[in-house]
């Protein structure tokens, strides 16, 4: 094994630290440590703002507390790019988006919404209590990515988290609104998805002829509504 | 202009892909073996980044309606125009009215149809690339059928006889180890949390591409590899060639029409420099990884940078001469 692919030593005795790692030789994975809180993830933004000019950059791609950096070129020091990381990491202030408020209705349960059982099984709660703690927030779209215009929510109660699904749906349709782990979304296109599908909604998440295809962007709030439900 | 006459599903129109939108979730797209394009698109004077057609299933048939030079790289397939043999990685001109038939390839997975000016379809968010996930790029956004009709630039001269010695040739000085392809890759973000076993196995035993395999990922099949714990992970970004380990252990390599974001551990990931051997490994072939550092991975660029160099070269060199000998001829016959 050899020490210079990943770059974070004793990763797991330094918990307070983020994980920086090499994807190949062209890509580095910045991940943060700690929960999935709103102000690691502003964090990252923050990160993105400081890191987007630097000229050896072809691509940032935010995640859920981490950011992917792809290089035009694969560098030849990787640890001081690490280094530079890290410390803007500890130096930045949180940056805070006021992005747009979107309103949207959920046709909750029925056969769109079919992993709302296995939801209310594996949180103990009944399907209406798990309806009604996942209307009752305030979502975030923390990152796009995955298919073309899915957002990445926070926001979702911990007490109806539940993990991703051993087997994928093969074919879930676009608009499904899903819990996968501690994260909320919706399906942007009709495909697999290992996430639990709790509803479905109608709302058209991409279009690449759109000026901005992306319907979502970061910092974007999302209120659920109700507008059917059906166990 | 190209008429498609007869194709089975599963073949796109690609170019070099769809960089700088996975902030978006659009992911690269792009042809699964990029030197086949590169070389293409040299032999025949184009841009670097023109679109081909990528075939994965055979036969393929296409009409000319344009006189168009053309070649076929990434495959030792049977091609014929017009009925008469021609020859892979290798420039002909059609006239007007001429079939090519590509048949079942005899090595390689993957196919590419390359044209002088490449295939013009509208470029979508940057590339020409079908993105088949979010149905737009390509034509339409769909594989290829019968009847669909290509727009391209008609030949401007009748370029023939030259062609590129496959780079499988020149880059694989090994000798053959009983048809194991050998991919290049670095520990992954994951690596130590696998159990040292599993570690070992993934290096020293090979896997097989199993039919659950595409231009999404290849899923492999082989004694499943175990993590030290369970571990559910925050959504992160991913690239071509990350080998990911989901629950059930046998891992995937994610590859040209991957989701930009995956959550499952990462156990590895190929160099790029080695993602078009992938690109041509048909599925039942035995792969096996082997470990690469940084500075290994890097340097891998560089004997396929000499390559493209050399050839780069050798065509412009032969393109000029035919091109005094033309003028040559014309000016004696007027």
């Amino acid at each position: 094994m050899t020490a210079d692919t990943l770059l974070t030593p004793d990763r797991h005795h330094a918990t307070n630290a983020p994980v920086i790692s090499m994807m190949g030789t062209r890509a580095m994975l910045f991940e943060a440590p700690g929960e999935f809180t709103m102000r690691q993830q502003q964090r990252i933004w923050a990160l993105i703002a400081h890191t987007e000019n630097r000229p050896d950059i072809q691509e940032l791609v935010p995640g859920v507390t981490n950011l992917l950096l792809i290089f035009t070129h694969a560098p030849e020091h990787p640890e001081q790019i690490a280094d530079w990381l890290r410390n803007a990491w500890e130096t930045l202030p949180p940056l805070q988006i006021e992005g747009r408020l979107f309103e949207v209705g959920v046709q909750y349960g029925g056969a769109l919404g079919d992993d709302l059982a296995a939801v209310s099984a594996h949180t103990g709660l009944s399907p209406e209590e798990v309806i009604r703690l996942h209307h009752e927030g305030e979502y975030t779209v923390c990152a796009v990515g995955s298919a073309p215009g899915f957002g990445y929510l926070h926001g979702l109660n911990p007490r109806i988290a539940t993990p991703r699904k051993s087997v994928p749906s093969l074919n879930m349709p676009a608009g499904t609104v899903t819990i996968g782990g501690m994260q909320a979304g919706i399906s942007a296109l009709t495909g697999p998805n290992g996430w639990n599908s709790i509803g479905y909604t109608e709302i058209c998440l991409f279009d690449p002829h759109r000026s901005s295809p992306s319907l979502f962007a970061i910092g974007d709030r999302i209120r659920f509504y109700p507008e059917s439900i059906e166990l | 202009m190209i008429t498609i006459l007869e194709t089975a599903p599963l073949n796109t129109i690609q170019d070099l892909g769809r960089p700088g939108y996975r902030n978006l979730g659009v992911g690269s797209s792009g042809v699964m073996d990029p030197l086949a394009l590169k070389v293409g698109n040299i032999l025949l004077g184009n841009e670097p980044g023109d679109a081909c057609i990528e075939l994965q299933t055979y036969p393929f048939v296409i009409r000319f309606e344009t006189p168009t030079s053309f070649a076929v790289t990434g495959i030792d397939a049977p091609l014929t125009l017009d009925g008469k043999p021609v020859l892979a990685w290798s420039v002909e001109t059609a006239a007007p009215g001429q079939v090519l038939q590509v048949g079942i390839p005899k090595k390689g997975a993957r196919g590419y149809v390359c044209v002088s000016g490449g295939i013009d379809v509208p470029v979508v968010l940057g590339s020409r690339s079908t993105q088949l996930r979010g149905s737009f790029g390509g034509v339409e956004g769909r594989f290829l059928e019968a009847g669909d009709e290509l727009v391209t630039q008609p030949a401007t001269g009748h370029l023939s006889g030259y062609g590129a010695v496959p780079p499988a040739r020149i880059l694989d000085t090994r000798p053959c180890e009983e048809k194991t392809v050998l991919l290049r890759a670095i520990l992954g973000t994951d690596y130590a949390r696998f159990t040292e076993e599993s570690r070992e196995r993934f290096w020293n035993h090979p896997w097989r591409i199993t039919p659950q395999s595409n231009r999404v990922g290849y899923r492999l099949s082989g004694a499943p590899l175990t993590l030290h714990d369970r571990i559910e992970l925050r959504s992160y970004g991913i690239i071509p060639g990350i080998v990911q380990v989901p629950p059930a252990g046998e891992p995937i390599v994610q590859l040209a029409d991957a989701n930009t974001a995956g959550g499952y551990p990462r156990i590895a990931t190929v160099i790029e420099a080695d993602l078009w051997r992938l690109g041509q490994a048909r599925i039942g072939t035995a792969i096996r990884f082997v470990e690469c550092s940084h500075e290994a991975g890097v340097e891998a660029e560089q004997p396929i940078s000499h390559y493209l160099d050399d050839l780069r070269l050798m065509v412009a060199h032969y393109r000029a001469s035919c091109q005094s000998r033309n003028g040559v001829k014309s000016g004696g016959k007027a």
